[in-house]
């Protein structure tokens, strides 16, 4: 089994060690370097979300993926998430076309909805059409992926008739994925549709995800579809001890969350809340390369997935703490837990 | 005992497979359907709600003694009210706009009320809408244990809020009942018991000083009409 390791960002807004905010365009250009780092440190994947806000400053990362693809070799990048819902199929497939041609066929692209909603209302989409939307966006993305005149008619963009869609990519369709945070209609349709499965686990007990790995599989089954791998997305953080790990994460999820939580009307989750997430049955993968390396195995086996991708950062944690991060999870968690699962 | 009631859950989405499991785990028969056939849903029943049969959503709800709505709020108009009419109807939905996006309909008030008037000859009881649904199962305990958690039941006919008290008690919450289906309003989004999974003694005191606080704004809010009132009749004689 070949197993792949990922690194994603929403942007997430940068501090100065003294706990000053950097402005967006430094964020952004610290997430560039971060990704070219990302390849240095032998991550093999580097992926970034859309996001609207201003703590995650993020809605053009395909822009910053060309950068990163400009300054390295090896490492995938992709979306992770494309807001499909909100954004137009073709465009989508050809940002991520021209990035797989600029970093010679190292393009991928996660669709999903992610956990926010601010792009909806930016440009002018009907949250309450949602299930319409990303139904008949991604059935045309699937579509476009093949290559090809593409011929497509629905009611939430203007039809294709035989339209050739540029630019081509050189080796047929890059990977695509759908990703899903619980919703088990939303597996049945990345199977049906031809994409493989990413899981976003951000609370409770990651395992409990492990019946819609094999819903996947049964599901690629009876559409006739070939086996498709499956990722695991979850928030984290490793630094060198468990104590400093979470002693630099816990302040920046707690602010992040209390405003979240103030935003959308649920209670503040606790320090409790927050030890137990960073313990083994926990959604959060934060602490010494160590932990997380065997937590990170023992949930790709639970789960039947051969990738895991580490959302790391948050808002308000310092570029030093995220190389520090990139540099851990490179050098020693990946071979970890690539020496756990042989 | 009694041969238990028969479930109809509303929706394969999130919640509704883990309400339909928790259900089937205390003894229920239970029915599922989403908005199509029953065969979209087969695999989903087989691998993730065993023991659950995959029906069509009108063939589900005739059978049914309680139904389960778990589906986008905004689908509630497609509900035809006759077919639910006489039902016990369970609405674990919410009306979250910083989640879903507003639905205009719902923007005032309380959203069960809301779904009560559209489904008129059915008893509407809210309940199990504020615990996320994966927490909903995690957190489930038998009676009697300590940390066990407390579900909200609103609504305004007394047999119905019972027969909804049981059901939450059997698959494992205290049953925590709050006297009409307007005060279930401090179930929703924004509420002090939404997304957190409290004790009895917890969620009573949560719930009281809710309502003391709503009390209090209507207080002012009729104040400051009465003012205003006031006001304009002095401006009207002068």
């Amino acid at each position: 089994m070949t197993y792949t390791f990922g690194l994603d960002t929403f942007g997430d807004r940068n501090s100065d060690a003294g706990g000053k905010p950097l402005s967006h365009a430094q964020t952004i250009r610290n997430v560039v370097d971060e990704g070219a780092f990302a390849e240095q440190a032998g991550v093999d994947f580097f992926g970034i979300g859309e996001h609207h806000t201003e703590y995650f400053p993020m809605p053009a990362g395909d822009v910053a993926l060309a950068a990163i693809a400009a300054r390295t070799e090896r490492i995938r990048l992709g979306s992770a998430v494309t807001v499909l819902g909100s954004d137009d199929p073709v465009r989508v497939f050809q940002r991520y076309s021209t990035l797989n041609a600029i970093s010679g066929g190292r393009a991928e692209v996660i669709l999903g909805r992610g956990s926010s909603i601010e792009s909806f209302p930016l440009f002018g989409y009907d949250l309450a059409d949602y299930e319409q939307l990303f139904e008949e966006k991604a059935a045309l993305f699937a579509e476009l992926l093949k290559g090809g005149p593409v011929t497509w008619e629905g009611k939430t963009r203007a039809p294709l008739f035989n339209q050739d869609v540029v630019p081509h990519t050189e080796d047929g369709p890059f990977p695509a994925w759908i990703g899903v945070g619980g919703n088990p209609e939303s597996v049945i349709r990345a199977a049906r549709l031809g994409f493989s499965l990413a899981l976003a686990i951000i609370g409770g007990r990651p395992a409990r995800f492990a019946p819609y790995s094999e819903l996947f599989q049964r599901a690629l089954e009876k559409f006739g579809q070939p086996p498709r791998p499956i990722l695991v997305h979850s928030p984290g953080h490793v630094a060198v001890t468990d104590e400093q790990a979470k002693a630099e994460f816990w302040p920046h999820y707690r602010d992040i969350i209390t405003l979240v939580a103030a935003e959308r009307g649920f209670a503040i989750p606790t320090r409790d809340r927050f030890d137990w997430e960073t313990g083994p049955d926990g959604a959060l993968f934060v602490g010494s390369p160590e932990a997380v390396a065997r937590k990170i195995a023992a949930n790709l086996r639970v789960l039947g997935a051969t990738r895991f991708d580490l959302k790391y950062g948050m808002p308000g944690m310092t570029h030093d703490q995220l190389m520090t991060n990139i540099e851990l999870y490179g050098r020693q968690v990946i071979p970890r837990v690539r020496e756990l699962l042989s | 005992m009694a041969e238990l009631s028969r479930l109809a859950v509303l929706g394969a989405g999130h919640l509704g497979p883990v309400i339909a499991r928790l259900a089937l785990r205390a003894g229920y028969p239970v029915a599922i359907a989403a908005s199509g056939a029953p065969e979209d849903i087969a695999l989903i029943t087989e691998l993730m709600i065993p023991g659950a049969q995959p029906r069509w959503a009108s063939d589900a709800v005739a059978d049914a003694d309680i139904v389960v709505l778990a589906i986008p709020l905004h689908r509630v108009q497609d509900l035809d009210p006759g077919l639910l009419s006489g039902k016990l109807v369970i609405d674990a939905m919410n009306h979250w706009p910083a989640s879903n996006g507003v639905v205009q309909a719902f923007e005032d008030g309380g959203s069960s009320e809301i779904v009560a008037g559209h489904l008129a000859g059915s008893a509407v009881v809210k309940t199990f809408n504020h615990i996320g649904y994966h927490e909903l199962e995690d957190r489930a305990r038998p009676a009697g244990t300590p940390d066990r958690g407390a579900v909200g039941i609103a609504g305004d006919d007394p047999a119905a809020v019972a027969a909804t008290a049981a059901l939450a008690d059997r698959i494992g919450y205290d049953p925590v009942r709050l006297g009409s289906l307007r005060a279930g309003r401090a179930l929703q989004p924004g509420g002090p018991v939404f997304g957190v999974v409290l004790t009895r003694p917890e969620f009573e005191r949560a719930v009281r000083e809710e309502t003391k606080r709503a009390v209090r704004e209507e207080t002012l809010r009729e104040e400051v009409l009465r003012e205003e009132a006031l006001r304009e009749e002095a401006r009207s004689l002068s």
